[in-house]
Parts: C-alpha cells; structure tokens; sequence
C-alpha cells in the first residue's frame, strides 16, 4: 500500500511514545480502512491505551505520522479528534449521573448544536433507534444500567459525523445480551462505512466482529491479521509468544463432600452504596469450583467480606467443613482452611510499600512463619521465594516494593500465595481480571489443580468465559440475591444473563433443595 | 520549564537525602536570620552548633536532653508507623513528670534506692494513662487523634500548673510554685559527680534496641507496620485497628511518661512548671528526621537536644532570645517536608515547546 492511497482511513506509522522508564509505543504502523472493524490487541501494558490516546489527541508521539484519509494532521487534542471525525469510548464513563440523557450529550458538543434541546432530543432519539440502542433523552443517567449508560457514550459520538469510533474494552462491563446488542450497533456502522477501533481481551469477540487485526507485544507490532482467518488460539499465540501454553479445555469435576455450607445470610452494609444481602444460601463441595456471575455492585463484595471474616453477618450461619466460623475473626478462618484473593490486589491484597518478602507473610503466618509473637523471617523469605518461583512471578527480587509489579505478576504471587497454603476453600474475587493472557493461563491452571486436589473454590467474576471455562457449577448475584446454582454445562448463556438480570425465581439454591 | 514528576517507585537515596538537604537549608536559613540580626552568620552559627560541644561537659549535656527526646521520639516511631498521628508526648511527658513526682514526694525521707522503683513505675503508668484517653477517644468515638492529643497535651500542663501552685507545692518553700525537692534516694543515679547526665540515658538506648527488635521481628510490629501502610490490607489479614491503636498509644504514653519522670527525678529534682522545654514536640521532629530508623533518630534526637543547648548559647553569649531554638526546630521540619516530596517525585526540566 501506499501513500497516495486516498481510500485509507487512518494510518500510523513510525508512532513512537518513551515514558520514564517504559517504551510504551516503539515505531508503530498501523492502517484502518473505512468501514473495517479493526482490532487492537495485546496483554496488559502491550501499549494499546498509549496508541489510542495518541489518535484520540490525548498524548503526543515523540516520534511518528498519523495520516486522516490521506492528509497528513497533527492531533492538538481530544477537540480537534473530534471534529476529524474521531469518536472514543472510553472504560470508564465520563457522565453526570444527575442529569439526563440528552444534557450529558449536550455538555459535549459545542455551544450551538446544544442550544435547541428539543431538536437535539429528537436527533438523539432517531440515532439511537436507527442503531437499535432504544435511548429516552429525558431519563437521568443513574437510573441507566451500565450497558444504556454505554449507549449514551456511543450516541454522543455518533451525533457527529463519525468516521473512526474507538472503544476501549466495551464489553467488560455488560451482560451477554447487552454484548450482543452492541455488536449489532457496531456491525450496523460498519456496514455504513464507518471505521471501528476494537480494543479487547475477550479473543472470540474479536473472531466475531473484527475483519483485521493488529497484535502488540512490548509496545511493538508482533501481528496482523484478518481474524475471520485464524483461530482464537492463534490469536492468542500472537499475543503471549511462543513459550507459553494455551491449553484451556478442563475437565468438569463433580465434586464431594460438602466443604462450606452458607445458610439464611443476612447482612446490611454500613457503608450507603453497599448491597443489602438477604437469605442467601450456597453449598460448595469439595473438589469443585463453584462460579458466581454478576454484574459488579451486586453483592459480590459483601459476599466475600462476609466469607473472609472482614465483615460479619447479622444473622445466618457459614460453615466451613462443620465449623460454624460466622463468627470467627479472620486469621481463625484461615486456621481453619480458608483462603481469599480479594479483587483489589494493591491495597488489600498486597501492602503496597511493602516488599514481597512482608506481603508473603500478610495472610500466611498462620502457616508455621511466627512463633511466640515473633517472625521467622528465614522462614517467610522462603515462603515468598517459593510462591515467585513456583507461579513464575516476574520482579526484580523478594524485596520490590508490591507496587513496583505489573498487575499480572502481582496477582500470581497473591493466588500463589493464597494457594500454597493449601486451603480447604479458596474464595478468588475476579482471579483475571485486568490480567494479560499468559497470567490469565497460569491462574487458571493453578485453580484447576487445587481443585483436582479435593479443595472446594469459590470464583466470583464479571468474565463470563473464564466461568464457564473453569467453574464445574454455575451461579449469579443480582442485588444481593443468588441465583439457583446448576452445573455448568446445563446453563446456558441466556439462562445465565436473565439470572444476572435478576431474573430467578427465588434467592435459594433450588438445584440442591 | 520544571515540572514535577512521580517516580516509577520511591528512591531510597532521597530517603536518606531528605534530612541532609533539610539541615543545610536550615543552616543557609539561619545563616541570612542571623545576617539579618546584626551579626556574623558563621560566627553565630559556630556559638549556636559547635561551641557547646567544645568540652566533655558539653557532651555529656548533650546525653542530658537526648535521653527525654530518645524515649519520646521511639513512642512516637510506634504510633507513626502505625499511622496514629499522636501529638501528646509533651502531655504525656508532663503527666509522667506529674504523676511520679507526687510518688517521690510521698517519699521524701527515702534512704534505699529501691524508692526508684515506684517513682518510674508511677511515672511511665501516668503518662500510660494519658495515652490511654487519647486511645479511648479515638477507638471508642472515632475522635481524631491529632485534635484530642494536643488538647490533653494543655491539660496536662494546666494539671501540672495547679499541682505546683496547689497540693504539691512545697510547704516551706517561700510560696514559690515548686514542690519540695526530692529524696536524694529518688533521684537517679549520675554517671559522675562532675556532671548532670545520669542512667535515662540507658533506659533511652534500652527502649530504642528494644522498639527497634520489636519493630522489626515480631508479629505486632508488623501489624502496627501493615495497618500504618494500608488499613485495607490490615483489615483483609484481619488485624484489629482497635487493639493496634491502644497498644501503640499507651505504649507511647509509658515511654513518654518514662521520660518525664526521668526528667524531675533526674536533672531537675522536684517539680516545677516549666519541667519541659518542649521535649515532646521536638521528639516529633526527631521522629521524622530519623526516617522512622533507630538509628536515624539517635542521630536526629542529638542534632535536636543541640538545638536546646545552642538556643542557649546564642543567648549567653550573642544576647539574642532562646527561642531560636524553636525557630530552627521549625525551618528543619519545614524543609524536611518539602524535601520529603522528592521521594516520590523528580523534578525535570522541560522544554517550553512540548504543550503549545
């Protein structure tokens, strides 16, 4: 291809952007054509955030031309995109929860186009429903669910004459049938000539949506591709490199004796914004995993609080291999055979400051590290040494400072070092999420033999296919209420998002009644 | 252009440096003050940080007021890891002073030094106790640490104003307010006769090997560290703030309390009103000065007690006030603060064309 092709859309080339200490983007070339769904993928830290804020006008390439169907523009900001014809949707929403549809979308477009708000309540509603994402301009942005709030996002682009829509993650925080709604969105603009920017972790989105695609690795291109061509695995296989395996298909277990029975849990949050949970019962057997869906905010946090002892119930009962532990502080459940990977690594998890050597020690003392009040450092290095090794944890020793890991890495030590304890039952809130691939793998792996190895495990996560691929049973949270609980292979995916919507009979474990 | 930029992971250089560069601007700073009151800056500043160390007696001054900050500055290291923003130890200091006073004075005809024994207990207990409010306010109504300890911190003074003028002033003391000086048996014994400094200055370096070891061995230690860095964390472990606060509150309180008995059953030999120059505040800049390190805050409660001793001199000899010496405590914990920034930040400079 080249230059003079004026039927390009966009194109890179050379995009070079250092950040103290970090080659976040090295030469990079990239070409879009209109009415291509084009997706960008790569782990964690791959550089696919620092490329998109670049095109977005955000940040500037120290090194690099982007040439707009064939003419050759320096982006001065997020302006200036816009008005290029550059539309971004970012993971994190920028709206006004108090006010309405139309007034956040009126905030974004300059002073003119937002005087008239009737004509522009009528515009929106003809985009929204010409793209089949149904929008009342007049509802207040928080009684959207997060999937409407991610049509507002995708309208307020799309009221400008877009040629470039950039999204960045849009599925990781929607249902399945909200997925699939905005996939017909997007397919619908596609087929309308407008350029599609797709940055994903989830590889069978890609397959289904994306016409091309471009794998970074370490800030470099390491691949393109048409992913209508190849298969997710070698998809995946263009992300993490050769040297890490990719076997994912597990084996369903059927699980034992009961190993924590939760019976009529009650608890009312102190904190306002915290889920209510009413009556809930769940049974985990040993040598099981057990998956909990839902979308985030739905209890899933109290639910695990209320398992590590963080929090305690008001009434009901939790009990872990016939002790009753709802009352017991948490380093007495620990004693007992529990473990727990929270969802926050850093800052929960792990002690920023601190060095791995002192986070080893943070939930594992139990474990024969102290005796009489005192440390047995000797000991506690050994431990930490033990778990970087044995779960590949990159850093630059046992004493980094937590903080100076990537969230990968950091999060195999916490699973490594939750699991090297060898609990009886492992709570895992969200084990990948924000994880690169070749993490992901490993994580998975490690969950699959602790289970093989009779623990009982309880993973709560928003990846719906990282729970279906490992979890033996199936669930979902949905306002503080669980879902009946059934093995996985008879829940379908419709079954699964109505359950995540809330839609279930009663918040009791019928599959076990 | 400068601009300030977050480092990739704090520098362990510039946790060491933060100090030194907050002692030489502390020294430039004094150097214009005194440029500026009439006299020569290198001279004053000589008077003020040499000259008193110039004899063996100067030295062993020095120990004199290290042994008060020492002990106050490692309870303080305790509630600061913790991140229990403690501002009593002058309260405390006091109340120990107060409390173990009353007890030698209950033994005025003591002839055994085993007297000793009651005095420091009643001493370290009391300023214990005087924790132990702060601990009960903040676990039991989540009042704020700072605000109720420099409250206590004037009722304590107040306590000890009303006990000289009051109850404990000595009867045949010509109406001054001072109690009666202590049995020679409840004063703690001197290294020498030639000079003040006494055995405070043992328990000092006992108490600091000992938070020391506890800090960086033992299980409390490393919860009080945990829960200081992240309360998240602590919680996730299951550490109980509520416990953690108490013991690092009142164990501040005993020590403080420890060193202010030390100070009326040492140097001073009864109580009086003005028992403290301000230990317990110094103690804070000791505190961080010393990076939270034993052995940094050896060295800064020295620098420390120096500038009591050079607040002094500068009076004696350059007739200019005493209070220099808090002037110069506060330009260290100023510039220590500021300079404290560079520990997360670098400064870059930027060419003016990168943002048009």
């Amino acid at each position: 291809m080249s230059l003079q092709q004026p039927t390009e859309r966009l194109r890179l080339s050379g995009i070079t952007k250092e950040y103290p200490g970090c080659l976040a983007n090295d030469a990079i070339d990239l070409v879009v054509l209109p009415g291509e769904t084009h997706a960008l993928l790569g782990e964690n830290g791959a550089g696919k955030s620092t490329l998109m804020k670049i095109i977005y006008g955000v940040v500037r390439p120290d090194a690099g031309t982007i040439t707009w169907q064939g003419e050759k523009v320096q982006i001065s900001g997020p302006a200036h995109a816009r008005q290029l014809g550059v539309g971004m949707v970012f993971q994190h929403f920028s709206l006004f929860e108090t006010l309405t549809v139309a007034e956040n979308i009126a905030l974004s477009l300059p002073a003119e186009e937002s005087r008239d708000m009737e004509a522009l309540s009528r515009r929106i509603r003809e985009i929204s429903e010409h793209y089949g994402m149904a929008l009342d301009p007049d509802r207040h942005v928080h009684t959207l669910s997060v999937g409407a709030q991610q049509r507002v996002e995708i309208v307020r682009c799309l009221l400008q004459d877009i040629r470039l829509l950039i999204l960045d993650e849009p599925t990781s925080v929607l249902t399945p049938q909200e997925v699939r709604e905005l996939f017909r969105t997007l397919k619908t603009l596609a087929a309308e000539g407008v350029s599609i920017l797709f940055i994903s972790h989830k590889l069978d989105e890609v397959t289904e949506l994306c016409n091309a695609a471009t794998v970074l690795r370490n800030g470099k291109v390491t691949g393109n591709c048409n992913p209508q061509d190849v298969t997710s695995e070698d998809l995946a296989r263009m992300m993490v490199g050769d040297d890490t395996p990719l076997n994912q298909n597990y084996q369903k277990a059927q699980g034992g004796n009961t190993a924590l029975q939760i019976k009529a849990l009650n608890f009312r949050p102190e904190d306002p914004f915290g889920v209510t949970i009413e009556g809930l019962n769940l049974e985990v057997k040993a040598g099981e995993i057990l998956g909990i869906a839902g979308v985030a905010g739905n209890g899933q946090d109290e639910l695990c609080a209320l398992l590590s002892g963080e929090e305690m119930s008001a009434a009901g009962e939790i009990n872990l291999l016939g002790n009753n532990i709802s009352r017991l502080l948490p380093e007495a459940r620990r004693k007992l055979g529990f473990a727990f990977v929270p969802e926050e690594r850093l800052g929960r998890g792990a002690v920023p400051n601190m060095s791995l050597v002192d986070n080893a020690l943070l939930s594992a003392s139990h474990r024969g590290l102290k005796k009489n009040g005192w440390i047995n450092y000797g000991k506690v290095r050994d431990y930490a040494l033990q778990v970087i090794d044995k779960y590949n944890v990159k850093c630059a020793n046992e004493d980094a400072q937590a903080k100076s890991l990537s969230g990968g890495n950091l999060q195999k030590f916490i699973i490594g070092r939750e699991i090297e304890q060898k609990p009886k039952l492992l709570v895992c809130s969200h084990p990948t999420w924000g994880v690169d691939i070749g993490a992901a793998i490993l994580i998975r792996h490690a969950l699959i033999n602790l289970r093989d190895e009779g623990s009982a495990i309880v993973v709560v996560s928003e990846d719906i296919d990282e729970l279906y691929q490992i979890s033996d049973r199936i669930g979902a949270i949905c306002d503080g209420k669980l879902s009946p609980v059934r093995p996985t292979n008879e829940v379908g995916i419709e079954t699964l998002g109505q359950w995540m919507a809330g839609q279930f009979s009663n918040g009791g474990e019928a599959a076990h009644a | 252009m400068l601009k300030l930029e977050k480092r990739q992971s704090d520098s362990r250089l510039m946790g060491y440096m933060s100090p030194v560069i907050a002692i030489v601007m502390t020294l430039i700073c004094g150097a214009l003050l005194f440029a500026f009151l009439g006299h020569n800056p290198g001279e004053a500043l000589y008077t003020f940080f040499i000259t008193p160390l110039e004899d063996t007696y100067g030295w062993t001054e020095l120990g004199v007021k290290v042994a008060p900050l020492l002990l106050c500055a490692m309870g303080l290291t305790l509630c600061y890891r913790a991140q229990i923003w403690n501002i009593g130890a002058e309260g405390q200091f006091i109340m120990g002073a107060l409390g173990g006073g009353y007890a030698a004075l209950q033994f005025l005809d003591a002839e055994s030094s085993w007297v000793l024994v009651p005095v420091l207990l009643a001493g370290a207990a009391s300023g214990l106790a005087w924790g132990g409010i702060a601990a009960l306010l903040k676990t039991r109504f989540n009042a704020n640490e700072i605000l109720t300890t420099i409250m206590l911190n004037y009722i304590a003074l107040n306590l000890l104003l009303w006990a000289v003028h009051g109850p404990l002033k000595d009867p045949g003391g010509f109406n001054f307010p001072e109690s009666a000086m202590f049995a020679d048996a409840a004063i703690l014994p001197l290294f020498s006769d030639s000079y003040r400094l006494n055995i405070s200055i043992l328990f000092a370096l006992f108490f600091m090997v000992a938070i020391w070891t506890l800090m960086a061995r033992s299980w409390v230690g490393y919860q009080i560290h945990v829960m200081g860095e992240d309360a998240k964390a602590a919680k996730y472990a299951g550490f109980s703030s509520k416990t953690l606060t108490w013991v690092v509150l009142l164990a501040c309180g005993a020590l403080a309390g420890l060193a202010g008995v030390s100070e009326v059953s040492g140097p001073i030999g009864q109580l009086v009103p003005q028992l403290s120059p301000g230990y317990g505040y110094a103690a804070i800049i000791v505190v961080f000065l010393g990076r939270m390190h034993p052995l940094g805050i050896l060295l800064a409660s020295m620098l420390l007690a120096l500038t009591f001793m050079g607040g002094e001199m500068v009076q004696i000899q350059l007739s200019l006030p005493k209070s220099l010496t808090g002037l110069f405590q506060g330009m260290l914990l100023f510039f220590l603060l500021a300079a404290d920034l560079l520990i997360s930040y670098r400064i870059v400079f930027q060419p003016r064309t990168a943002r048009a």
